[in-house]
C-alpha cells in the first residue's frame, strides 16, 4: 500500500536522479496515513528540514467533487494551499451560444447542479431585462419562482451540512440531511418533472403551471419540516466532536471577504447582513416577511449556523408563497407565462393516454382556429425571439451568494456572450487565507464551510 | 441608424450571394435593428486605439516567446468564417433565406443626464479624477437600468482604485471580470466586463474596457481587487486577453498545454451529427440558425 516510489521513471534506472530533482514520491490510497507518516518520518524528510507536498483530490470524497488542492505541510501544518480546478469544464457559456433564448435554459440549469432554479432565475432575469418585460412577468410566476428559489436554498444548503457532517466523521448527520432534502427533490419532481436539471423558469415566465395537488403537497411537507430541521439541529448544533472540528477554522474575517469577493453565508458569518434579496430585491422578495441572519464568529461555525438559520426563514417564505398562490386559486385567468405572443412560449404540456405532449386544446386552437398562433407558434419553436441588443448583469442571491449573469445580445435569435459570476468559483479563491497555517485536518471543515460545488466553479 | 460605418464589417466577411435588388424590400424587414438602441445617439466610432508596443525594440523577441497569447496578427490572417447568413452551406438545403444581413451595434454614449443614481456616481467619479476624467473615461452608457463606463485601458488600476476608495463611490466588492469577443468590432474586438458592486451606496456600476486583438492587452486589477484573480485567469483562457501584472497568470479551466482560447467567436464549438430516430442531426454549430 504504501511505498515510496518514483512513478515515471523505468525501474531502478535513474531512481537517485528522480529524488534529487523532485523528491520523494509517496503513493498513498485508502486509510494507510499513518503507515505513510511513519514511513515518510524513516525516510527523516522531517528531520532534514524538508516539506512534504500532498495532492488532494481531484477524486477525494470530501474535497465536494472534483477540486484537487496541493497542500504543502511540514508536520500537521498546512503551509501552502493551491487549489486546481478545471477538471468539470463543460463549455456551458459557449455552448449556450449555439441555442436559442429559451433553450439556454436547459445548459445553464446544469451549472451548479445543487441550485438549478437559482442559474435559471438568474438567466431568465437577465433575459427579461434585455428584452424589458421585466415588469410584465406575471405575478403567479413570479411567487412560484420565489418558492422554488426558496425550496432549492433549504435543499441547497442541506447538500452543504449533510456531507460536511459525513466529512468530520458522522454519518448521521448525512442522512438525516439527505432525508429532509429527499422530500424536497420529490416536491421537485412533482412540480417540475425532474429532481435536478429542471429549466422550469424560462425567459417571460415559467414552462407550466403547478400541477393538481401541488399545494396540498408541499403544505404537508411544510407540516413536517420544523420536526426534521429541529432533529437535525438537536443532533449538530451542541455536538462537542462538530464544535470541536469547526469552532474558531476557517477564518475570514469582513476585510478578507470583501478584497477576495466572497458573498453570501461566508459573507454574513462575518456579522455584515449583506443579502441581494433585502438591498436589491428581485421577484417581488420586498414583499415578503423574513430575516437575514448573521453572526459575527468569521469561522465554519458560524457559517454552519447561519445555513440552518437560513433554511428556517427559507420555510417561512415558503409558506408566504403557498398562502399567497391559494388565495389566487380563484382567479379565473392566472397565467404563467407573459401574454406577449412574440416571447411567451405557446405550447403548454398536458399528460395524455400515450404520455406528456402538448395540450389537445393547444393542438385544436392552433390547427383550427388561429393562423396567427400556429404561426406564432412555428416561429417561436423553431426560430425563437429576437433579443434587442445590448448587455446586462442581473445578480439574485443564490444558497452560496451572489449568482450574477452577464448575458450580451448582438439582437439575434441566440445570446451573443453569457457569462455566470458563480459563488462557488469566487468564495473556492479564499481557501489559501482559511487553510494557511491551520492544521492539515482543518482543512476538510473549510472546504465544507465554503460549500462549492464543482459544476458552478468549472461551468 | 444607417450611418456608413455599420455595413463595413460585415461586409468584409461576406462570401454568400449579394441579395439582389428583389430581395432588398424583403431585407428591409428582416435587417435586424436595435430598437433599445436607436433611442440614444449613436456616435460615430472612435479610430481604433493605437497598439502601442508594450516592450521597446531590444527585448521584443525576447517577450513574444515568453507571451503566453497567441499574436494577435497570426490570428487575424485566418479567414473570417461567420457570413451573417440564414441557412447551412454546402448542403443540398436551399430553403434557407439568404439575404438577411446583420449590422454591427452601434457604439453608444449616453447624454446627461442619466436618471437614478448614476448622475452622481458619475459626478464623483469625475471630481475624483479631476482634469483626467475626459482622457480616462471614452464614453459612458445609460441602458436599461445600468450604467457602464468605458475605460481606456491605461487608466484601468487608477479608475478602478478610484472607484473602491473615494468615499462617495465606495465601490467595494468586484463581481468579477467577463470578457466579450466582438468580431467585427475592429480595432477594439477584445472587451473585459468588470462589474463593480457598492455595498456602502447598494448601488453597481460595469466598467468596460477593449483591446484589440492585435495587441490583447489589459493591465490587471489584482493589485486593487486581489477576486480578480482566478477571474483573470479565466479570461485569458478563454479570450487570450493578457493582464498585465497578474502574479501568475496561468490556464484554470482547460488543460495547460491547451491550443486556442475557446470562447473566441473564431474558435469553433465542435461537435459532431448525432443520429435521432433514422435522422441525422447535425452539430450544433451547424445548424441552421436564423441571423
Amino acid at each position: 500500500m504504501t511505498h515510496a516510489q518514483t512513478p515515471h521513471a523505468p525501474a531502478g534506472a535513474s531512481d537517485a536522479d528522480e529524488e534529487a530533482a523532485e523528491g520523494r514520491v509517496y503513493t498513498v490510497s485508502g486509510e494507510d496515513w499513518d503507515e505513510m507518516m511513519a514511513s515518510a518520518n524513516e525516510a527523516r524528510d522531517f528531520q532534514s528540514g524538508e516539506r512534504l507536498v500532498i495532492n488532494m483530490g481531484p477524486q477525494h470524497p470530501s474535497t465536494h467533487g472534483v477540486l484537487r488542492l496541493i497542500l504543502t505541510i511540514e508536520g500537521e501544518t498546512v503551509e501552502e494551499v493551491r487549489a486546481s480546478i478545471g477538471y468539470l469544464h463543460t463549455g456551458i457559456e459557449k455552448n449556450m451560444e449555439y441555442r436559442t433564448w429559451t433553450q439556454g435554459v436547459t445548459f445553464c440549469t446544469r451549472m451548479d447542479y445543487l441550485m438549478p432554479f437559482f442559474n435559471e432565475a438568474a438567466y431568465c432575469m437577465a433575459v427579461e431585462r434585455l428584452l424589458g418585460i421585466e415588469d410584465k412577468v406575471p405575478e403567479r410566476a413570479q411567487i412560484i419562482r420565489v418558492m422554488l428559489m426558496e425550496f432549492n436554498r433549504i435543499s441547497s444548503h442541506l447538500q452543504g451540512i449533510g456531507p460536511m457532517g459525513m466529512e468530520l466523521g458522522a454519518t448521521t448527520i448525512f442522512l438525516q440531511g439527505l432525508r429532509m432534502r429527499e422530500r424536497i427533490l420529490d416536491l421537485y419532481e412533482l412540480i417540475t418533472g425532474l429532481r435536478m436539471n429542471h429549466a422550469y423558469i424560462r425567459p417571460g415566465g415559467l414552462s407550466q403551471d403547478l400541477p393538481p395537488g401541488a399545494l396540498e403537497a408541499i403544505r404537508g411537507f411544510l407540516d413536517g419540516a420544523p420536526k426534521l430541521v429541529h432533529d437535525l439541529r438537536a443532533l449538530i448544533d451542541a455536538n462537542p466532536v462538530f464544535i470541536g472540528r469547526t469552532k474558531g477554522v476557517a477564518y475570514l474575517d469582513l476585510a478578507g471577504c470583501m478584497a477576495l469577493g466572497v458573498t453570501g453565508p461566508m459573507l454574513r458569518s462575518t456579522g455584515l447582513p449583506w443579502d441581494l434579496r433585502k438591498s436589491q430585491p428581485y421577484c417581488g422578495y420586498e414583499t415578503y416577511e423574513f430575516d437575514v441572519p448573521t453572526v459575527d464568529t468569521c469561522d465554519a461555525y458560524g457559517r454552519y449556523l447561519i445555513r440552518m438559520d437560513e433554511i428556517e426563514q427559507s420555510l417561512r417564505i415558503v409558506r408566504q408563497c403557498v398562502d399567497r398562490l391559494a388565495d389566487r386559486g380563484q382567479l379565473a385567468d392566472d397565467p404563467v407565462m407573459i401574454k406577449d405572443a412574440k416571447i411567451g412560449w405557446p405550447a403548454r404540456l398536458s399528460l395524455g393516454p400515450d404520455g406528456l405532449g402538448p395540450a389537445p386544446e393547444h393542438i385544436a386552437h392552433i390547427m383550427g382556429q388561429s393562423m396567427e398562433a400556429l404561426i406564432h407558434h412555428f416561429k417561436l419553436v423553431t426560430e425563437g425571439f429576437r433579443v434587442p441588443a445590448g448587455q446586462a448583469y442581473v445578480a439574485v442571491e443564490s444558497a452560496r451568494g451572489e449568482l450574477g449573469a452577464h448575458v450580451v445580445s448582438d439582437g439575434d435569435t441566440r445570446p451573443y456572450r453569457v457569462h455566470f459570476r458563480d459563488p462557488s468559483f469566487t468564495n473556492l479563491q479564499s481557501i489559501a487565507a482559511l487553510c494557511e497555517g491551520g492544521q492539515v485536518a482543518d482543512v476538510i471543515p473549510a472546504i465544507a464551510s465554503i460549500d462549492p460545488v464543482m459544476g458552478g466553479v468549472d461551468r | 441608424m444607417s450611418g456608413p460605418d455599420e455595413t463595413k464589417p460585415d461586409e468584409a466577411g461576406r462570401d454568400g450571394p449579394e441579395p439582389s435588388e428583389a430581395a432588398s424590400s424583403d431585407r428591409a424587414s428582416s435587417e435586424q435593428t436595435h430598437g433599445a438602441q436607436a433611442a440614444q445617439g449613436a456616435v460615430p466610432p472612435t479610430p481604433a486605439t493605437p497598439a502601442a508596443p508594450p516592450a521597446p525594440a531590444a527585448s521584443a523577441e525576447e517577450e513574444q516567446a515568453s507571451l503566453p497569447a497567441r499574436l494577435g496578427e497570426e490570428r487575424l490572417a485566418e479567414p473570417v468564417i461567420r457570413t451573417g447568413l440564414f441557412g447551412v452551406h454546402g448542403t443540398p438545403d436551399t430553403s434557407g433565406y439568404g439575404g438577411l444581413r446583420v449590422h454591427q451595434a452601434p457604439l453608444l454614449a449616453s447624454p446627461r443626464p442619466y436618471g437614478l443614481y448614476f448622475d452622481e456616481v458619475a459626478d464623483a467619479l469625475e471630481a475624483g479624477l479631476g482634469t483626467g476624467f475626459g482622457d480616462a473615461i471614452e464614453r459612458v452608457v445609460a441602458d436599461r437600468g445600468e450604467l457602464t463606463f468605458y475605460v481606456r485601458r491605461e487608466r484601468l488600476p487608477e479608475v478602478a482604485a478610484k472607484f473602491r476608495d473615494d468615499p462617495a463611490l465606495r465601490f467595494e466588492l468586484c463581481s468579477g471580470v467577463s470578457g466579450v469577443h466582438y468580431l467585427h468590432d475592429t480595432g477594439r474586438e477584445l472587451h473585459a466586463v468588470y462589474h463593480l458592486l457598492s455595498i456602502t451606496h447598494n448601488r453597481r456600476v460595469r466598467l468596460e474596457v477593449t483591446a484589440p486583438d492585435a495587441d490583447p492587452h489589459i493591465p490587471s486589477l489584482v493589485g486593487v481587487y486581489p477576486t480578480c484573480n482566478w477571474h483573470e485567469r479565466e479570461t485569458w483562457d478563454f479570450f487570450g486577453i493578457v493582464f498585465d501584472g497578474h502574479p501568475a497568470l496561468t490556464r484554470i479551466q482547460m488543460p495547460d498545454d491547451w491550443k486556442g482560447h475557446p470562447q473566441r467567436k473564431d474558435y469553433p464549438l465542435g461537435g459532431i451529427p448525432v443520429e435521432y430516430r433514422g435522422a441525422k442531426i447535425p452539430a450544433p454549430d451547424e445548424r441552421r440558425h436564423y441571423s
